[in-house]
């Protein structure tokens, strides 16, 4: 095939075969090599043979996407197929790529973290966080005690929604059309409510600040979310007596789609997907970033690497999420919001670099920092887990057959704001 | 963790030749890297992640960054002559650095759960030699973020499986995360000469533009 496959449908001729012969020959040579029954019109069911009695068959090449509705956005895979086997699938980026790298390097630190909002445009608290940590480890500020726990409410919020709405796609991939996902929209929607009163803004928060957060809690937010989180154990367990049983989904997904444990770390995947593999990393419990290292929580793993562990992993996150949310909105304590040090205007941490990295929802997002002293960063540098998690796409999807192709990109779990930057 | 220092010290027992420098960062990070040179990249690649002590089998981050050339100023110390008398005077000291292309690659290990460890390689320069060796081989992790950075920097892997672009076009010529890049003067297809378009292609263009 050629290096750059053409973005329509094409037929590439029957590679590997003997016969090369057109369809209406191959037809009428299965009509003389095979008697018809005798009721049969004038077609046959039968598949075509070549000359040597062989069944014959053609590669197709399929572009999915960049508009399929289960590419969850802009994102195209060149698919070959033999009948319904994917014999080879490459994934094609760059739609919504607008070198989010390189704008941040034209401005200041801070004007960078509106923009990291629109990165995974899901999950913009952890965005904030994992660029907050990068910048704060530059230049050495430390968050105030007040502000770490909010830090933690909203990144566990944002891991809580991130999780449900996948779940929601998942199935929504595998068929179950509306329902579940309009449950999780449900509940993603009292979060966002959360976020709003917080921040001003559902999705796009630009809440973060570097030693701190932008805004104390209005009052009542912490009741709020009290009640948002002691009432989402009953949603996951209606959830999951929807789901985790059902007969299509465990079709669906169990055996579907399995990563091994040395693939999975040799090709840096991170997050829920590694853990479905087997491999006990989580960041917040191995950086000890912020202040996990005072919360009681456990880190899931699966055994199998499927579909269905990843599926299940996210459900026993959330779980521990739920853990970690009642402590920290019991511990909370009073005071300063952001540290004073802390300079908004006139920004500029001292020449050197700093690599940071949390645990968001998709898996590992890392900003890497290089300062020359001035008010820009000379290298701005975010690092994607959407995309690095689609490496061993191809790997998973070879020898499944087409629908099965869908389900496993779902459960990668990828937002292309991050993706394609 | 050992330190950086140690690292060093292991990877130059294991490969004799190899000559490594430590970048040192002054920030408050700390994280210092390690410049390997482009010869010796791949087996000691290999060394980090199979080292029994070390066990890097995560490749987390690659990127690359542009350096340009520069005039690099150091103030020295210089014995002098000054009036008869031999005296210690400051001097500053201009050097001219030529620009190069670097690959960072940020290395932990999931087994041993420590990290990071920094590596860094760098090309001879801007233009043509702009080769770095792949270390898709050793960490698969790498391989799309090293058709990134052959996108958007223009260094190119050799031995990379699949070295195509992958946020650009296929037919998009140049390399735009460089520090020397100037943008088109229109991103539409058919110029549009509107204010702030025509402004730039009279910059680009003097003679071109109509006398007014």
């Amino acid at each position: 095939m050629s290096q750059s496959p053409s973005s329509t449908i094409g037929i590439v001729g029957g590679t590997g075969l003997a016969s090369q012969a057109s369809p209406t020959e191959g037809q009428s040579s299965s009509f003389g090599a095979q008697s018809l029954p005798h009721h049969q019109p004038g077609y046959s069911l039968q598949p075509k043979v070549d000359a040597a009695g062989e069944v014959s068959s053609e590669l197709l090449e399929i572009a999915m996407g960049p508009h399929h509705p289960s590419t969850h956005g802009v994102f195209r895979m060149d698919v070959v197929l033999d009948g319904e086997r994917v014999v080879k699938l490459k994934p094609v980026f760059g739609y919504l790529h607008r070198n989010h790298e390189k704008i941040a390097e034209n401005t200041s630190y801070l004007a960078s973290m509106p923009y990291t909002d629109r990165l995974d445009y899901l999950c913009s608290m952890t965005n904030n966080w994992a660029y907050a940590l990068a910048v704060e480890k530059l230049a050495g500020l430390k968050p105030t005690e007040r502000a770490e726990y909010i830090r933690v409410i909203t990144a566990e919020l944002t891991r809580l929604l991130n999780h449900t709405c996948l779940i929601g796609f998942l199935v929504q991939d595998m068929g179950a059309m509306g329902t579940p996902l309009m449950y999780a929209f449900r509940e993603r929607e009292k979060i966002l409510d959360l976020f709003e009163s917080l921040s001003g803004a559902r999705m796009m928060c630009n809440y973060m600040r570097f030693g701190g957060c932008r805004v104390d809690l209005p009052p009542g937010w912490l009741d709020q979310a009290r009640a948002v989180v002691a009432g989402y154990p009953q949603f996951l367990d209606e959830f999951e007596a929807l789901l985790s049983e059902n007969e299509i989904l465990l079709a669906r997904s169990q055996g579907v789609g399995v990563l091994s444990r040395e693939l999975a770390i040799n090709a840096s995947i991170t997050g829920p997907m590694l853990r479905a593999s087997g491999v006990n990393y989580d960041i917040r419990k191995v950086d000890k970033y912020g202040i996990y290292d005072r919360f009681d929580f456990r880190i899931p793993l699966g055994e199998h690497g499927d579909v269905f562990d990843r599926y299940m992993i996210r459900i026993l996150e959330m779980r521990e999420s739920i853990k970690i949310l009642t402590q920290a909105l019991k511990d909370i304590p009073e005071g300063p919001i952001v540290d004073p040090k802390a300079k908004l205007r006139g920004f500029r941490p001292k020449a050197g670099e700093a690599y940071g990295r949390i645990e968001a929802g998709k898996g590992e997002l890392g900003f890497y920092l290089i300062s020359d002293g001035s008010p820009n960063p000379y290298r701005y540098r975010v690092r994607p887990p959407s995309l690095i998690n689609l490496t061993i796409l191809e790997d998973m999807c070879l020898g499944t057959t087409i629908g099965d192709v869908m389900v496993i990109l779902g459960s990668v779990d990828i937002v292309l704001g991050e993706v394609d930057r | 963790m050992n330190s950086v220092e140690q690292i060093k010290a292991q990877i130059e027992i294991a490969f004799p030749d190899a000559r490594i420098e430590i970048i040192r960062n002054d920030s408050p990070s700390a994280q210092h890297s390690l410049l390997v040179p482009a010869a010796h990249a791949l087996v000691a690649a290999k060394f980090l992640r199979d080292d029994p002590e070390l066990r890097l089998d995560y490749c987390s981050n690659v990127t690359g960054v542009d350096w340009l050339d520069a005039e690099l100023t150091e103030k020295v110390k210089v014995k002098k002559l000054v009036e008869g008398v031999e005296k210690e005077v400051e001097e500053v000291k201009k050097t001219q650095r030529p620009g190069y292309l670097e690959s960072v690659y940020h290395l932990y290990s999931m087994e041993k759960k420590h990290g990071p460890v920094i590596i860094r390689l760098r090309t001879e320069n801007r233009s043509d030699k702009a080769n770095l060796p792949s270390l898709t081989p050793v960490w698969r992790g790498c391989e799309f973020q090293e058709r990134e950075i052959y996108d958007l920097y223009g260094i190119v892997f050799d031995g990379h499986p699949d070295l195509r672009r992958i946020l650009m076009w296929d037919e998009f010529k140049d390399f735009p995360m460089r520090r020397d890049y100037t943008e088109p003067d229109d991103y539409e297809y058919e110029p549009t000469p509107h204010d702030e378009v025509a402004e730039k292609a009279k910059k680009h263009f003097p003679e071109a533009s109509p006398v007014a």
